[in-house]
């Protein structure tokens, strides 16, 4: 007979289990950190691609948050990047009296979450306020209001003369690092393949599938999606800090409307709907222009054409082949998952629970592997 | 007085600049129930296409047919670059999710303000002056700018002859057809392709001519120049009421003076984002906008 003991004994081991694979990821990140820094594996140049790449995989996980899973469309998120930046940044500036360079790494690290703290809570207040209002909205209404939003945002930045309008703020504490980039990162892709799993989870997901069905069960549809949308902010709020205390200075002029499309572009290639394809349209987007890099520059009736400098006319082109050839992405709604590496034998598995109940057109093929 | 008529002129003047490309919004709405994305880049491709052929007509061809022939060019390529847009980017994804073809749109815009800052290049360049440097005209006491008046007077002849093509012609009745139901369009006989096609035409003439004017008045030009008129074109579309013609009129003017009058009050410097607070004002109050007609949803 199972008792209520053995159940415990169960609760306790799967709580272990998590306190070790946190603790496990926390070591390796802090193990891989001097090791990457010193230039001995890669050199600086592509250690910073890295820490863009971090960046870009938390801001692209949790628009897939609101665009993928829930079915709604911002194009606002680079503005509560922005209010994360800013926010956070005019804290550390204005709050952090010791020299910088003589920080330990605990103070360091405290100043860092203090950071972290400020930007989510700020972001993810302004999601709240901006999803309150324009929730109410569907499709393109919705997307044109975020988008109305994100722009007011960057308008009030510039001119709030406190953080520097136009000429942005600089001298920012370099309090970022790959240790806090990439906790940062993996802890969006865990609460996001997390909040799937639960009941919460669900209940976004059936908010994408059919809102008037949701709602008739019992679902708070309104409810769910002002959470969900302003739990996504505060995210893209931390990715903000992050960047701010990477690059040290930040001005309005990058937070625009096309810095919100880059990171719909990263979730629209990899797959909306899919953790797994918003890290990887989130890595293939640092890494495109890089590549591009490589090509050789070849001349034209006497022009010189550069790929580098093409990269954005590629990255537009990229989205309208994609969208015209497969337009649910790289890939289609699949995630990853060790269940489906464990049939790597070619087989195509059948969808995951969550995927077979979504309508035949939008199910994925399978498992990822 | 004479202080905030100047400024009713100006905004009016402003407005019906906005009102010229709102409509192409609003026409592609009305027929495909979609965002067109890359509209204020047809504007920019309107000014910029005008600046080449009057650095290669001008030299050749002086005076009057000089500047139609630059014009008629300028209308003609935004035309063509309209109606390829719509046949090789829209038309495959028509029968998809609509989100899909707005990505799609904003793939098509972003193509055109990068392709364009590769090809045309990234700096300013200056546009020359079309109508002549003439002296501003006085009317009693108000001082008002050549190019102001010929933005008045175009747009005014454009908006009737818009008028009647929409109201008094085949076309324009196939297309409040369509706008109505597509289907039953297409069930009584009406060629849904080619009528779209024919709506990107006129929205991209439409386009061509507000980048035409603008560019005389402000004769800066570079490759970004459609992005923020383009976002505030739509705002004014929605606030009129998408899909809807003489609302994309009202809105454009609407937002003209809001521009106007907030960008000579003391919050000044809050004037570009007035367009976006509109939006969500009326999305807020009335999504459908003020001439549009609310949807009734079924379950």
């Amino acid at each position: 007979m199972k008792s209520a003991a053995a159940h415990t004994i169960h609760t306790m081991i799967s709580w272990l289990l998590k306190a070790v694979w946190i603790a496990g990821t926390i070591l390796v990140l802090l193990a891989l950190q001097p090791l990457l820094q010193s230039g001995a594996i890669i050199d600086p140049y592509w250690f910073r691609i890295l820490l863009l790449m971090g960046i870009n995989v938390t801001l692209a996980v949790s628009l897939n948050l609101i665009n993928g899973f829930c079915g709604q469309f911002s194009i606002a998120h680079a503005g509560f990047m922005a209010v994360g930046a800013y926010t956070s940044s005019y804290f550390t500036l204005h709050a952090l009296y010791t020299p910088v360079r003589n920080l330990s790494f605990a103070q360091q690290a405290t100043w860092m979450i203090g950071a972290l703290l400020v930007g989510a809570v700020t972001a993810g207040i302004a999601g709240f306020i901006v999803g309150i209002p324009s929730l109410r909205l569907r499709g393109d209404y919705l997307a044109i209001a975020t988008l109305g939003f994100g722009e007011i945002i960057r308008v009030a930045i510039l001119n709030i003369e406190e953080v520097g309008g136009a000429s942005g703020l600089s001298d920012i504490p370099p309090l970022s690092s790959f240790f806090w980039i990439w906790l940062i990162a993996l802890m969006t892709i865990a609460l996001s393949r997390n909040l799937l799993v639960s009941s919460h989870g669900r209940a976004v997901l059936a908010v994408r599938e059919d809102e008037i069905a949701a709602e008739a069960l019992g679902v708070p549809t309104t409810k769910y999606k002002v959470i969900v949308f302003a739990f996504s902010s505060a995210l893209a709020g931390m990715a903000g800090v992050l960047a701010a205390h990477l690059d040290l200075s930040i001005y309005p002029s990058s937070f625009t409307f096309l810095r919100s499309i880059e990171i719909i572009v990263m979730v629209i290639l990899g797959g909306l709907g899919s953790t797994t394809g918003a890290v990887l349209g989130a890595a293939l987007v640092t890494l495109l222009p890089e590549g591009l890099r490589y090509v050789p520059a070849f001349t034209v009736r006497g022009y010189v054409v550069e790929m580098q400098a093409w990269r954005m006319v590629i990255y537009s082109l990229l989205l309208i082949v994609l969208m015209l050839t497969r337009p649910r992405g790289l890939l289609g709604g699949m995630e990853w998952s060790w269940h489906g590496l464990s049939r790597i034998g070619g087989r195509w598995f059948r969808g995951r629970p969550s995927d077979r109940n979504l309508p035949p057109e939008e199910q994925g093929e399978g498992d990822l592997l | 007085m004479q202080e905030f008529l100047q400024q009713v002129i100006n905004g009016i003047a402003w407005g019906g600049v906005y009102a010229l490309i709102a409509l192409g919004y609003t026409m592609v709405y009305g027929v495909l129930r979609l965002i067109n994305f890359a509209h204020g880049d047809v504007y920019m491709f309107g000014a910029f296409m005008a600046f080449y052929a009057s650095m290669w007509i001008g030299p050749r061809v002086t005076g009057v047919g000089g500047v139609v022939l630059v014009i008629l060019f300028a209308i003609l390529a935004s035309v063509a670059l309209g109606v390829v847009i719509e046949r090789f980017a829209y038309r495959p994804v028509r029968h998809h999710p609509r989100l899909t073809a707005l990505i799609t749109a904003i793939g098509v815009s972003l193509l055109l303000e990068n392709g364009g800052q590769q090809v045309f290049g990234a700096d300013p360049q200056p546009f020359p002056s079309l109508f002549g440097s003439a002296e501003p005209i006085q009317i009693g006491g108000l001082i008002i700018v050549r190019s102001i008046v010929y933005i008045l007077v175009c747009t005014t002849a454009l908006l009737l002859l818009l008028q009647y093509i929409v109201m008094y012609t085949r076309f324009g009745k196939a297309m409040r057809a369509i706008s109505q139901d597509p289907t039953a369009a297409a069930l009584m006989g009406i060629n849904i392709d080619n009528v779209i096609t024919a709506t990107f035409a006129l929205g991209s003439a439409l386009a061509a001519a507000a980048g035409l004017l603008v560019a005389s008045y402000n004769p800066q030009i570079d490759p970004y120049m459609g992005l923020l008129p383009g976002l505030k074109a739509f705002a004014a579309a929605v606030v009129g009421g998408i899909g809807s013609i003489p609302g994309a009129v009202i809105g454009g003017l609407v937002l003209g003076l809001a521009e106007v009058f907030v960008g000579a009050s003391a919050y000044g410097d809050w004037r570009e984002a007035i367009a976006f607070a509109l939006l969500i004002v009326i999305l807020l109050v009335k999504p459908s906008g003020l001439l549009g007609t609310g949807i009734v949803e079924k379950v």
